[in-house]
């Protein structure tokens, strides 16, 4: 199957009218998955027994609109009785004995797992190299990132392998690999979905999020998985709207901010002139667009990285060997054993973080940097508060640059970090906030970022749809794919 | 700046061994990231309460009803070494400290 | 040189609740290894505490009954450690936002009264157990990961031995009444955590603080405070100095040993736990649960002196434990005679429960069974020595008495038209014991009861029958 001119409604359609079974969907997607992860190597799991289980969707009869249709899922949503790695070694060969939330409602709506797929280690990362289980090619050029730390999910949407896939975002880890694959992806407000059974990186920041090419795609994804679940005590009570039936892409009266900060100097000239044009396309459609400024943006980065390490070195530290995963051999005693399975089994940039969190975290340092943080955190939240009072949307570029080669970044932490600086703010204000395509710099997508108030993620669809059904990126057939037109 | 020093304990306290050669990049890569971080001092966070959680909810007890959600069985699936039902570890060398 | 010491405890609670305290698997001592574990008690990639609201009621009630102010905004933090019995390696405790704090217990030592303050208490997550083998091995079990703690932190109030041990007897009393904890030492549900220091009289600086743990009952806290006290001024006295360490007590030497020296603040990097959003506890559920208090031993033992006519010494038997004192209330609620029932628990009852090695509410005796029981005796439907029988067979199987002794005709014999004619029989057969009682040997009176009361298989009333006979022999 190549989802390229497919949404979730003509699959169903055809699904519905007896054109296709679920069964036949299935193996041509498992069949397309191999084939184009050949070049790509979106995932780490190929869910094979999926068949078996779009057999029993086809005796059931297909219902919902998501009934029959093949999604993939990052790795670090838990799948019972499909190993979930993290892409790390030290969850090599970890088999779940239960479902993410997320997982068990979109299978009860009768989506079927097709497979996990490939992310950075413990999503910690922008470029899906610091995967345990290799790289991940983006298919407007193989020699590119896909972004990350969702960067499996983003290349198997934005290559045709899927319809939907599910990643997480805790810095930007939908966005940014969906503004690299010219694909669509929104991170929720916090709380908006569960995270029972989404491997923790960072609990304050992580949220789960949906990747298709089209916006409507997603609206129906979101919509299907969102809501309150008792085994998650930050998750929202408030009401899950029909972001699919309610999309209306009527511009005109609504107010954009676009702050000056996120035009910085540092940013791809290219990249800017997209999102420029994709803002005037707004202007055209009716909205107001002015600009603000979040003075404390410039921070962002500092505090994400404070946070998300702290919260992240206590969060791995349940991989001691003992339990469940990677144990590591000829330990003499439990300090051995502790020591070298982690040793062994965690990557460098998983290292390097928890390491900056244990250090932010240990005594001497708490206040200057922990508890810094989390008022700094404080500030910026009431900065963005204050613009949403005023306006309906925030936009700006997703990404400073678009995708860059594999290996270009992946020595120097810093520089990588700072790609994030557009896409932290959402998550340290729990905001809700999408990449949507905007065009190409220099042959590679470029994602234009729009940002909401909580619980509004109805406005986000809304205005992602609005450009979309003016710019049709979705009819762009990625670069590097052999065999497409 | 961040001491070599303060790195091997930091170490120490995430379980994590770096080799002799990494300790040098990581005081560096580290040192620069802290750098980074000591930026955050030039915020006034004076009475500026810290946020920590996330989210619309609050006070979100459970009612105390006992129920088992795996079996022992399912438990012990990915347990690499056990013996008896209990999961069996190395030696835990600071005896008498358990209770 | 003198001496004064500084004593400190921390004593965990285990809370009586059916699920774990962030996880609903089952709660239950002495299950087969790992059998009440979940998910979450794994520390499995993915999994999400939740709190259990029956916990933390508990948890007010003893702060509450430890006249301690309860936190109106609160929050959970993390602890983090590694240990194979702490899966997640980070514990789950309240940090710098407690459950409660402030406030105090009595105690009396040497006939004066003290009141010993409480810094505060915060609720916590148990950890698993682990066992070491002599195969180079460890094995760890995590049933018990999870169960909820409270953990009562005292003020360094208390300064010798005794005073500690006051304290624990008064905490574990005042605990065990809210019904909130078995507060059992042996079964782990209540464990002990001491600090010691010593300085000399006059000075103003705090001593150095050891630890001493491994402490499995109260009288071992005492002995091994004791010994610390002798221990630390000796060294001082010799011009040395205290390390800062954790000591634990061997029960055989009565001596205690080092276990570790501490060396410096151990860093357990504490934060608020980011999985878990705040916590407003409200004033109106606090009261709510103040109301809900059971009478608390000091005020049962007042009532049953004044109210009842108790001794007072019986009444503080009678009110050691709540499950004594909740049986006592209910006999005397069924209407059986309060002092009766005194007498029956501190006597038979007690020695039952001594010999069996058991507790009240492990025998099949109820408050009931032993009010009907005593309304026999004292309507005088059965003798006490049938009385006995009837007891046995009641806390044994938990047979109903009154319905038992009329089935087994265990039923006193008190009617004269039945006993005057078998007492003139035995009169008439026993000329001897005639002729002894007239000659003033008072011993053939006691031979003749014998002889009726051989004959009704003990039923007879003897009452009644001393009555006859005393009659019948005066009429020879």
């Amino acid at each position: 199957m190549n989802y390229l001119n497919e949404t979730i409604d003509s699959l169903h359609k055809k699904l519905a009218d007896k054109e296709l079974t679920s069964k036949e969907l299935t193996e041509q997607t498992l069949a397309g998955i191999k084939e184009k992860d050949e070049d790509i190597s979106a995932f780490i799991t190929v869910n094979d027994a999926a068949t078996d289980v779009a057999k029993k969707v086809d005796t059931e009869g297909i219902k919902g609109n998501l009934s029959g249709i093949p999604i993939a899922f990052k790795d670090n949503i838990v799948s019972n009785g499909i190993k979930t790695t993290a892409a790390s070694k030290i969850l090599y060969n970890f088999m779940p004995v239960y479902s993410a939330t997320v997982l068990e409602k979109l299978e009860s709506a009768g989506a079927i797992n097709i497979g996990k797929t490939n992310m950075d280690e413990f999503a910690m990362g922008s470029s899906t190299e610091t995967s345990f289980f290799g790289n991940t090619h983006n298919p407007w050029n193989l020699d590119y990132v896909p972004g990350g730390s969702s960067g499996g999910s983003a290349a198997a949407v934005a290559s045709g392998e899927v319809v939907a896939a599910l990643g997480t975002d805790t810095g930007g880890s939908i966005r940014q690999p969906a503004a690299f694959n010219g694909i669509f992806g929104i991170k929720p407000t916090y709380g908006r979905v569960s995270r029972w059974g989404v491997i923790a990186f960072s609990s304050s920041l992580d949220q789960v999020g949906v990747m298709s090419k089209r916006v409507e795609d997603s609206a129906t994804v979101l919509s299907t998985m969102a809501g309150h679940d008792y085994h998650d005590s930050t998750s929202s009570e408030k009401e899950v709207p029909d972001y699919r039936a309610n999309l209306d892409k009527d511009m005109s009266g609504v107010k954009i901010a676009i702050p000056k900060e996120f035009w910085h100097e540092g940013a791809d000239p290219e990249v800017i002139k997209q999102v420029n044009a994709a803002i005037d396309v707004y202007k055209k459609l009716g909205a107001t667009v002015e600009e603000v400024s979040l003075p404390t943006l410039k921070h962002a980065v500092e505090v994400y990285y404070v946070l998300a390490s702290s919260e992240a070195s206590s969060n791995l530290q349940r991989y001691d060997g003992v339990r469940y995963g990677f144990r590591a051999k000829d330990v003499k005693n439990i300090k051995d054993l502790f020591v070298n399975s982690r040793s062994e089994g965690f990557g460098d940039e998983v290292k390097r973080r928890i390491m900056l969190g244990t250090f932010a975290l240990s005594a001497g340092s708490y206040d200057a940097y922990f508890k810094k943080a989390a008022q700094v955190r404080t500030i910026f939240i009431q900065e963005m508060t204050k613009v949403l009072d005023k306006y309906d949307l925030i936009m700006g570029p997703s990404t400073t640059s678009a995708a860059f080669k594999i290996g270009a970044k992946i020595d120097d932490p810093l520089a990588m970090y700072m790609n994030d600086i557009l896409t932290i703010p959402a998550n340290l204000a729990g905001l809700p906030a999408a990449s949507v395509p905007a065009g190409l710099a220099n042959g590679m997508p470029v994602g234009l970022q729009i940002m909401a108030k909580p619980f509004n993620e109805q406005a986000i669809f809304n205005a992602a749809y609005a450009l979309q059904e003016e710019n049709k990126f979705y009819e762009k057939i990625p670069t590097a794919l052999k065999g497409e037109d | 700046m961040i001491s070599k020093e303060e790195i091997l304990h930091v170490a120490e306290l995430a379980n994590l061994k770096l080799k002799d050669d990494e300790v040098d990049s990581f005081v560096s890569q580290l040192g620069k990231i802290v750098n980074m971080e000591d930026k955050l001092a030039s915020v006034d966070t004076t009475g500026i309460e810290p946020t920590y959680n996330m989210g619309d909810t609050s006070t979100t007890f459970r009612e105390d009803k006992g129920i088992h959600t795996q079996t022992r069985e399912q438990m012990f699936e990915n347990v690499p070494e056990s013996e008896d039902n209990l999961i069996k570890v190395p030696t835990i060398v600071a005896k008498g400290e358990d209770e | 040189m003198n001496f004064e010491t500084t004593i400190g405890l921390e004593v965990h609670v285990e809370l009586k609740t059916k699920s774990k305290m962030f996880s609903p698997s089952p709660v239950a001592y002495g299950a087969d290894s790992n059998v009440n574990t979940n998910v979450i008690d794994f520390g499995f990639p993915g999994t999400l505490p939740t709190v259990n609201k029956e916990g933390y009621r508990l948890g007010v009630m003893v702060a509450l009954a430890l006249n301690a102010n309860v936190e109106n905004h609160t929050h959970f933090d993390r602890k983090n450690y590694f240990y194979p019995d702490n899966p997640k390696a980070y514990q789950l405790t309240q940090h710098d936002k407690p459950l409660a704090h402030d406030g105090w217990i009595e105690i009396e030592v040497d006939g004066k009264k003290k009141k010993i303050g409480i810094e505060e208490l915060h609720v916590e997550e148990d950890a698993g157990k682990n066992t070491h083998g002599n195969d180079g091995y460890s094995y760890v079990d995590l049933n018990r990961q999870g169960t909820p703690l409270i953990e009562i932190v005292s003020k360094a109030d208390m300064h010798s031995p005794e005073e500690a041990y006051q304290y624990l007897e008064k905490l574990r009393q005042i605990v065990q009444f809210t019904g909130a904890s078995d507060v059992k030492m042996e079964e782990g549900s209540m464990r002990v955590d001491t600090n010691i220091s010593i300085r000399p009289v006059g000075s103003d600086v705090y001593g150095t603080k050891v630890e001493l743990k491994n402490l499995n009952s109260f009288n071992f806290v005492k002995l091994g405070l004791a010994y610390e006290e002798k221990r630390q001024s000796a060294i001082l006295k010799n011009g040395g100095t205290i390390g800062q360490e954790t000591r634990r007590f061997d029960e055989k030497t009565g001596e205690t040993i080092l276990m570790r020296v501490k060396s410096g603040a151990d860093d357990y990097r504490y934060f608020p736990e980011p999985d878990l959003p705040g916590f407003e506890i409200a004033p109106a559920w606090i009261k709510e649960i103040q109301d809900s208090l059971p009478e608390p031993a000091e005020k049962r033992r007042s009532r049953y002196v004044n109210e009842l006519g108790i001794p007072e010494y019986d009444a503080g038997v009678l009110t050691d434990t709540k499950e004594m004192s909740d049986f006592f209330d209910e006999a005397v609620k069924f209407g059986a005679n309060p002092k009766l029932v005194s007498n029956w628990l501190m006597g038979e009852v007690n020695a039952y429960l001594n010999e069996k090695k058991i507790g009240l509410l492990e025998t099949k005796l109820t408050p009931e069974h032993l009010a009907t029981m005593i309304k026999l005796i004292s309507d005088g439907t059965i003798s006490s020595k049938i009385a006995k029988k009837v007891f046995k067979e009641t806390i044994s199987n938990g047979t109903e008495p009154e319905g038992w002794v009329k089935e087994k005709g265990l039923v006193q014999e008190s009617d004269p038209a039945v006993l005057t004619p078998m007492i003139t029989e035995i009169l008439d057969n026993n000329q001897q014991s005639i002729d002894d009682f007239k000659n003033g040997k008072d011993r053939a009176v006691g031979y003749l009861v014998g002889q009726i009361m051989k004959q009704t298989h003990g039923q007879a009333n003897p009452k009644v029958v001393n009555k006859i006979l005393m009659s019948e022999l005066n009429n020879r």
